[in-house]
């Protein structure tokens, strides 16, 4: 056993162990504590695969900015009165049966043989496009593009990709991330009744009164 | 460590198993912020195949498709989580058998 | 990317500056929805002239090589574009009232319609699957927000949650089977796949792929296994989006089912023709007898819209020349058939949701007899009876099925089509037949020009096909030349 092969064991028992904890958890906080330590896991075994740029932004996406957003909803919304409540939908027995099968054939259909040729020539993952200058002949004094290999490339390289070959995709989840914000908002915002909205100035100012009196009272 | 990674199998088994368990999460919860973490399993599951595939052909693809599934992901929590804080607000709960007004 | 590209990209381009200038306008002062309303379809008018003219500008071009691998701006997809717009644009005027009415704003909602529109675009000319599958992305996400634009109601709110949880596992699901079909093929563009495969054998991982991804595409199309969010989701959404996701989105998961299925696995038909032919039996079977019994009209109709995904699979599954056009002809038609239903149904609108009972049709033909008898068309159009366009779909679907040698598909479809009938007919009877209790309809002229161009599109494509057949075939050819449409379908 290489230690790598060692790592990937120790590593991969953490993630399916909380990923498992993840779904049992009563408390939701729990869960999204153990879906961090989930992600944290797959991040290592990103960086185990020379994916080091992508195992930099599952961290810094997920780990950061999604967990965030769970707890800051999960102490939105007052969950203190969950726990007394079943936790199991009604469809369970199905729920297991079919998990159980899909991961079935997600084992059986991994074999040896069937996926397409193996490279044995990782420099792609970590080689960019360099601009040269070039001294030929041919046409002399022009800039060409050329490809070369450097090793801790990987984060270039992958951004190379995303702004030349892959630039409309890129675009689109741009739109992808506008539309996702407009939906939050649009969605999220809470709406001022009729009567609200036209009291809205004096409604405002009642709030702000509440508050001092609570203010007031606390410190009292 | 790039030379001795563990082979694709492996990482296809644990992607295969973690994608079953996202499955089982999403089905049987009823906690509604429980099963959008059931839903970020899956994904992450995908992500891993993307990756170990990726790094055993050679191809950046797998990574840059990578990128996006995780901004997918990212998006999908954002307006998820905020349908579900607007149907707290109107029923109080979170739990996703309790949504009834449409007999389905 | 090279100048040349943008031009390619141009109509996109327009579309979404001109949505996200939609989302900065009311700070300029225009807040009321019916400058919204025109600037939206003025929006539409300029995309639609920039993609005409750069389907005449771009023969000639050449497309950076990179570029290429991403995005085709071809005749098929330009098909589908044209399209969409008018889907889109009709959905701007179905939905005028009922912006007006509720307090809900005007602006981002057409300015999400917009980006659901650009989403379905890049679907359209997505040659590669990241691509396809950020486009799909967009369009469902601005679908989940539009379902619950109607946010106070729970109805709705309820509806956006499932289609938001259902869409997001189906999506795992086909992303799942992505990355199968990257491990096996080594890459995510479909040319590229079909030439990997043309040296593969049959195995099982790619077969569990495939099967993967098309489940992913049966959810967002609604065919039978996967079809439970769409009676709920149809019923909850407000219903001018339930009748865009009734006809713009379904068409756009078609034009990439189409795209995926013809142009990258061809050569690996034999595998996948015999579960896609049953998920197509399935959806005609269970769309077509569970609506029957319905008695909310949204209902009914989200039931035979499962059902007539049901027919559109079986070109897919024929995977002929002829199921490849009969899968434009049969979106085209349809999108105007159920979109000249959709007005009507927003003509009996009482309260914001509209129309909702086959009851509240009774005695249609005694209060406005133009509107009972194009609702009379527009149901036989879904039906499938001659006179109407819908027969010209059906009659293509049909017969690639028999030529595919999918016969006992094709029967079955028949039958089904004589099911569907009765359903149909129900609406018929409590038209004419029944005495109506309720006061006039109220129809704004928007809904009224909606209906008058439907119908008179329904029963024009229906006596004289030729043209849409030709443009529909010109379509076409340019998708089965690349992909290279094997007849190994023929057994």
């Amino acid at each position: 056993m290489t230690p790598a092969f060692a790592v990937f064991l120790i590593v991969g028992t953490i993630a399916v162990a909380s990923s498992i904890l993840v779904i049992s958890m009563r408390n939701p906080v729990h869960s999204a504590l153990f879906l961090l330590l989930t992600f944290l896991c797959v991040a290592v075994l990103f960086v185990m695969k020379g994916a080091e740029f992508v195992g930099a932004v599952q961290v810094l996406v997920y780990a950061g900015g999604i967990m965030v957003l769970f707890l800051f909803v999960v102490m939105l919304i007052n969950v203190r009165h969950l726990p007394d409540e079943k936790v199991l939908s009604n469809f369970w027995k199905g729920g297991f049966a079919v998990g159980l099968g899909v991961f079935i054939l997600f084992v059986a259909v991994v074999r040896p043989g069937v996926y397409h040729d193996e490279q044995l020539d990782k420099s792609r993952l970590t080689s960019v496009k360099e601009r040269i200058w070039t001294e030929s002949h041919k046409n002399p004094g022009t800039y060409t593009y050329r490809r070369v290999h450097r090793t801790n490339a990987n984060s270039e390289a992958v951004g190379m990709a995303l702004y030349t070959d892959y630039l409309v995709p890129f675009e689109v989840a741009s739109l992808f991330l506008l539309v996702a914000m407009i939906g939050a908002i649009v969605i999220g915002k809470r709406e001022l009744s009729a009567t609200e909205e036209e009291t809205a100035q004096q409604f405002i100012l009642e709030r702000v009164e509440t508050e001092k009196e609570v203010k007031e009272a606390m410190s009292a | 460590m790039l030379e001795t990674a563990p082979s694709t199998d492996a990482y296809l088994m644990l992607s295969g198993t973690l994608f079953a368990v996202g499955l089982i999460g999403v089905v049987i919860r009823r906690n509604m912020i429980t099963v959008l973490m059931a839903i970020e399993l899956m994904l992450n599951a995908v992500n891993i195949n993307l990756v170990a595939f990726s790094h055993r052909l050679g191809s950046l693809e797998g990574q840059v498709f990578t990128i996006f599934v995780i901004t997918v992901a990212a998006g999908e929590a954002a307006v998820g989580l905020a349908i579900i804080i607007q149907l707290y607000r109107l029923k109080s709960t979170i739990n996703v058998d309790e949504a009834r007004m449409l007999n389905g | 990317m090279s100048l040349n590209d943008l031009i390619f990209l141009l109509p996109e381009i327009i579309l979404a500056t001109g949505a996200s200038l939609l989302l900065i306008a009311p700070v300029t002062g225009l807040r009321d929805s019916i400058s919204a309303k025109w600037a939206m379809i003025a929006l539409l008018i300029i995309t639609a002239g920039s993609l005409l003219a750069c389907s005449w500008a771009v023969p000639g071009m050449e497309q950076t090589a990179g570029f290429a691998r991403m995005f085709a701006l071809d005749a098929f997809s330009i098909f589908f574009k044209l399209l969409f717009l008018f889907v889109v644009a009709i959905v701007v005027l179905l939905s005028d009232d009922f912006l007006r009415e509720s307090r809900y704003s005007t602006w981002e909602y057409y300015s999400l319609l917009g980006f659901a529109l650009c989403g379905m675009m890049f679907m359209a000319s997505g040659v590669h699957l990241a691509t396809i599958y950020i486009g799909l992305e967009l369009l469902s996400l601005s679908s989940y927000i539009l379902a619950g634009y109607y946010k106070n109601e729970q109805k709705s709110t309820e509806a956006a949650m499932k289609y938001f949880v259902l869409g997001a596992v189906s999506s795992a699901i086909l992303l799942y089977g992505i990355s199968l079909i990257y491990g096996v093929c080594g890459t995510l563009n479909l040319l590229d796949i079909a030439r990997a495969l043309s040296t593969v054998v049959s195995n099982d991982a790619l077969m569990f792929g495939v099967i993967l991804l098309a489940c992913g595409l049966c959810f967002k199309i609604a065919a039978a296994p996967f079809h439970v969010w769409t009676p709920d989701v149809y019923e909850g959404a407000p219903t001018p989006i339930t009748a865009f996701l009734s006809t713009g989105s379904k068409a756009a998961a078609f034009a990439i089912f189409v795209r995926i299925f013809y142009v990258a696995l061809p050569g690996f038909h034999l595998d996948w023709s015999m579960v896609l032919a049953t998920v197509a039996a399935l959806s005609m079977i269970v769309g077509n007898l569970a609506a029957i019994t319905q008695e909310s009209v949204k209902r009914l109709l989200a039931y035979s819209s499962i059902a007539h995904a049901g027919y559109v699979l079986m070109g897919i599954v024929a995977m002929n020349v002829m199921g490849l056009r009969g899968v434009l002809v049969y979106s085209f038609v349809y999108v105007f058939a159920n979109l000249g239903i959709w007005s009507i149904v927003l003509m009996m609108k009482r309260h914001e949701y509209a129309g909702e009972k086959v009851s509240d049709f009774e005695g249609l033909h005694s209060r406005s007899p133009f509107w009972a008898f194009s609702m009379f068309v527009f149901l036989l159009s879904l039906g499938g009876i001659p006179p109407t366009a819908g027969f010209i779909g059906k009659y293509f679907l049909f017969y690639a099925a028999v030529q595919a040698g999918f016969g006992w598909l094709a029967i079955i479809a028949v039958l089904m089509s004589a099911v569907s009938m009765f359903y149909y007919l129900r609406i018929v009877v409590a038209m004419y037949l029944r005495d109506g209790k309720e006061a006039d309809v109220t129809a704004s002229g928007a809904l009224k020009f909606v209906a008058a161009v439907c119908v008179v599109a329904t029963i024009v494509f229906g006596v004289v096909p030729n043209d849409l057949i030709d443009q529909v075939s010109s379509s076409a050819k340019g998708l089965h030349n690349k992909g290279a449409v094997t007849r190994n379908a023929t057994r």
